[in-house]
């Protein structure tokens, strides 16, 4: 088979990259989905929720942190992975206390949105009911750490975009939590505002506006009318800040 | 002259914890202000690691090892239930009157002295039932450390049979001079040619590493010793420190020349503090010799520096790339990889790491030329490797083999009769059954960092699989969901297998599982951690299927372990506080 220049293949299909670009970045910039949480677009890839996954020349790899390689064949969409999606969600559910019905991300999160794409219709493994600690200091937001997948987006917000640095993320194995970065350990005494990216960029209901409460009546929200498979494909930091510039 | 790096975090970190047997928020914040750190790093650090403590221990702290060979089920009795019984103490809790506290630990490398503890630190080993209650009587009297027995501290080194590299000893400093005699290339090429591949685990070529550091774009170059030792049931860096010290700092030198790297670092485990002094005392007696600092033997514009530091309890930091983390003052969280150390490492500069072992390795390759050491060994997998034999044997110890000896003739070595498995390469590597005892210890067949785990015929294996499972689960970073959340779930669910509650559906969905946590995760602890029972599976069916419930399905729910927080409340074990 001849190799084009700075192209790779997912599921057979020949998508163009630049030097730099990730395996996600390509597939994204040629409109091609692979199931991510902790990746966005424009903030540096971590690589924690390994939703993304792929096959990639016959090695299992994060796609939001590889970097795309001329003639790379990259399987996505596959039965295996998608099941291992699947679990992964599953997991991050268990894991947390995901209150779905009466939390007020609810149509707006990603998690979710994730399951209803992934065909998720049960949690599957035993619920681990954390007690993780509520912080409610702060004026205009709130945090639940129930509800965190430990994405760590707002903590790369914070600090690479905001210059910030009010989150970050401590403890080890299942004892991993959210933490602040004030003298007091609470919310209430760092600078963090409304406007900030790491107080818009939770992908779930764990970092929440206080005193706004279903201004969009469920039904009617982003995931409600699209999924995320397209949303996720128009996604830039750059947008999140409001800055049309881009 | 810096040998200690006294202001690294960890170690600022474990003055404290000692001073006031834990580290409150005050004091974190405290740190983070004198270190310039952002408090949420500090806090990071002190809970990621498991000597942190944020309520206070007791005066007597006691860390009993769990591992299969050193720990407290080791031998017949449950050591800990008995400490826990003769102090009225309950494992994890500090007794109120705070004297005393006792939790689990994760393996401290004493696996050749049978059931052993870290007592305020310090290791004390063979440990048995009169021992346990004699110590408790010291407690009792807040008699102080010092005037404990001293041969409860006593640590053997146990060589049972010395090879390539144990027998010869080598003289302070002659690798050294040879090499400095030639240039870098050709040392760097000696290496390449001798085949010497990495001892930690993964088997890397070590003269390719040494050449791509040399390579790599960088302003400073770094030389880093991995002396973390986490696997269960190794424990051979820990003799070669105590042994060898020397020719492992010669190696650690010889590799700066051939980079050009002008600092190291030793990174030892915390459960090794207690070597700590001895490491020093060498370190500077080589800076005493000229074979370290400035001008190293004479050569104008050679200089080395080597400085120590130690961890705090994480067998994670064992991976490269967080043992770098936890170098740079951070949790020992696995980077992205590539880039490798090589490139990024240290302060996102060239780094060489590599295991003990290794590095002593290099040195004798300089010194005797590579030629010998190819001569051992197999064609794949030249020279030696030090095992560390424990378990159900007569005499645990350190044996060296050349590459390619089998299996069955360790065992025959060490006194070990009517085995029922063998792990080797610890919980991540594999567990076999006597089909395989043929098979040999090699990167080609099996291959180990050294831990070399025997089980005899009357031991439970689910039960080995579940502490395993445990290890994982504690010891997992939580950096990623599949290892975050996986080995916890993988725990839970050899749990209910090894205590007859899981029917044959639990058996598939453990073996779904398994494949998850070791595809999808980030790193080699996740990569690995599922192996022990996907051979469990392979290899001894009939000991699963002896236990599983003879019915379609059974609930994850355990309705009895529920009440288990009513019981302690209540302080009520007796029949009518349980369901059946
Ligand atoms: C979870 C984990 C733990 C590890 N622990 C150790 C260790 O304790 N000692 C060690 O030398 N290598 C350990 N390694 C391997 C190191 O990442 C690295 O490959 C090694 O230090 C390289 O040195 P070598 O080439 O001399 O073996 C570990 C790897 C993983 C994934
Ligand atoms: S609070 Fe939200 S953005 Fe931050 S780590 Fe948790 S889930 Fe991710
Ligand atoms: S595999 Fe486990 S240890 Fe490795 S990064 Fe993921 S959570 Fe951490
Ligand atoms: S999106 Fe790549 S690992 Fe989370």
């Amino acid at each position: 088979m001849t190799q084009l220049k700075d192209t790779i293949f997912i599921d057979g299909k020949a998508i163009g990259f630049t030097e730099g670009q990730t395996i996600m970045d390509a597939a994204l910039s040629a409109q091609v989905y692979i199931p991510h949480l902790c990746h966005y677009p424009g903030l540096t890839p971590s690589g924690n929720c390994r939703l993304c996954v792929v096959e990639a020349d016959g090695r299992m790899v994060a796609a939001c942190t590889t970097a795309a390689r001329e003639g790379q064949q990259v399987s996505n969409n596959t039965a295996e992975l998608s099941a291992a999606r699947k679990a992964i969600t599953q997991m991050l559910f268990v894991e947390g206390n995901h209150i779905c019905p009466s939390c007020e991300k609810s149509g707006n999160c990603k998690l979710q949105a994730m399951g209803y794409y992934l065909g998720m219709l049960e949690e599957h493994y035993p619920q681990f009911n954390p007690h993780r600690a509520l912080d409610a200091s702060h004026p205009d937001i709130f945090l639940d750490r129930g509800r965190c997948i430990l994405c760590g987006l707002c903590v790369r917000s914070s600090h690479d975009v905001d210059k910030k640095n009010v989150f970050a993320i401590a403890g080890r194995g299942a004892d991993a939590r959210l933490i602040v970065n004030t003298v007091s350990g609470k919310l209430g005494d760092s600078n963090l505002d409304v406007g900030d990216l790491a107080a818009n960029i939770c992908p779930v209901g764990a970092i929440m506006f206080k005193e706004h409460g279903y201004v969009t009546p469920i039904g009617e929200r982003i995931y409600d009318r699209q999924k995320i498979s397209d949303v996720a494909l128009n996604e830039h930091v750059l947008e999140q800040k409001g800055d049309k510039a881009r | 002259m810096a040998d200690f790096m006294a202001d690294h975090l960890l170690h600022r970190l474990y003055r404290l914890q000692e001073k006031h047997r834990h580290i409150p928020f005050q004091l974190m914040v405290e740190v983070a202000r004198e270190s310039g750190l952002p408090v949420s790093q500090v806090a990071a650090v002190v809970n990621f690691y498991s000597f942190f403590y944020q309520q206070p221990v007791g005066r007597y702290h006691l860390l009993f090892s769990n591992c299969t060979s050193c720990g407290y089920q080791a031998g017949e009795v449950n050591l800990l239930a008995l400490l826990r019984q003769q102090l009225s103490i309950v494992p994890g809790q500090t007794r109120t009157d705070g004297v005393v506290s006792v939790d689990e630990t994760s393996c401290i490398g004493m696996c050749d002295h049978g059931p052993s503890m870290l007592v305020n630190g310090a290791p004390i080993v063979n440990l048995d039932e009169d021992r346990i209650r004699q110590l408790c009587g010291l407690i009792a009297a807040e008699q102080s450390l010092d005037r404990w027995p001293a041969d409860w501290f006593r640590i053997n080194n146990h060589i049972r049979k010395p090879g390539l590299l144990l027998n010869a000893p080598l003289q302070s400093g002659g690798s050294l001079s040879k090499a400095l005699a030639g240039d870098a290339q050709r040392m760097l090429e000696s290496i390449v040619q001798s085949g010497l591949r990495g001892r930690g685990g993964a088997g890397f070529a070590t003269g390719k590493k040494w050449l791509f550091c040399r390579e790599a774009e960088g302003d400073a170059r770094y030389v880093v010793c991995n002396a973390d030792e986490g696997e269960p049931g190794t424990f051979k860096d820990r003799v070669l420190l105590q042994c060898h010290a020397d020719a492992l700092f010669e190696g650690m030198t010889l590799c700066a020349y051939g980079i050009g790297a002008k600092k190291g670092f030793l990174y030892l485990r915390g459960e090794y503090r207690y070597l700590l002094g001895h490491l020093q005392t060498v370190l500077r007696r080589r800076y005493d010799s000229g074979l370290l600092g400035a001008s190293i033997l004479g050569q104008a514009g050679f200089s080395f520096d080597i400085e120590l530091v130690v961890g705090a309890g994480a067998y994670i930091c064992g991976e490269e790339s967080a043992l770098i983390e936890s170098l740079e003052g951070k949790p020992g969280i696995p980077r992205i990889r590539p880039p490798f150390p090589v490139t990024h490492g240290y302060l996102g500069c060239p780094t060489v790491v590599n295991n003990v072992e290794t590095f002593i390795a290099a040195a004798h390759i300089v010194q005797d030329g590579s030629d010998g050491f190819g001569a051992v060994g197999t064609e794949k997998s030249p020279g030696s490797k030090l095992l560390s034999v424990s378990g159900d044997c007569r005499t645990p110890g350190i044996y060296e083999y050349p590459y390619g000896a089998s299996i069955q003739q360790v065992l025959d070595d060490c006194g070990a009769t009517q085995v029922q498995a063998v792990q080797i390469g610890g919980p991540a590597g594999s567990l076999l059954a006597k089909k395989d005892f043929n098979r040999r210890i090699s990167f080609e067949d099996v291959s180990t960092g050294g831990s070399f785990l025997i089980f005899g015929e009357y031991r439970d294996l689910l039960s080995i699989n579940r502490n395993f499972a445990r290890f994982f689960a504690h010891e997992s970073c939580g950096f990623c969901t599949p290892c975050r959340v996986g080995t916890r779930l993988l725990e839970n669910s050899i749990g209910k297998i090894a205590d007859g509650r899981a029917t044959w559906r639990d058996v598939d969905e453990i073996k779904q599982l398994s494949r998850i946590v070791s595809r999808y995760s980030h790193c080699g602890l996740g990569h690995t951690a599922a192996n022990h029972i996907l051979d469990s599976v392979r290899h001894f069916p009939g000991h699963i299927q002896n236990v599983l419930a003879q019915q379609a399905f059974t609930p994850a729910f355990d309705l009895d372990a529920a009440l288990e927080t009513a019981r302690q409340l209540t302080q009520r074990d007796d029949a009518d506080a349980h369901l059946e």
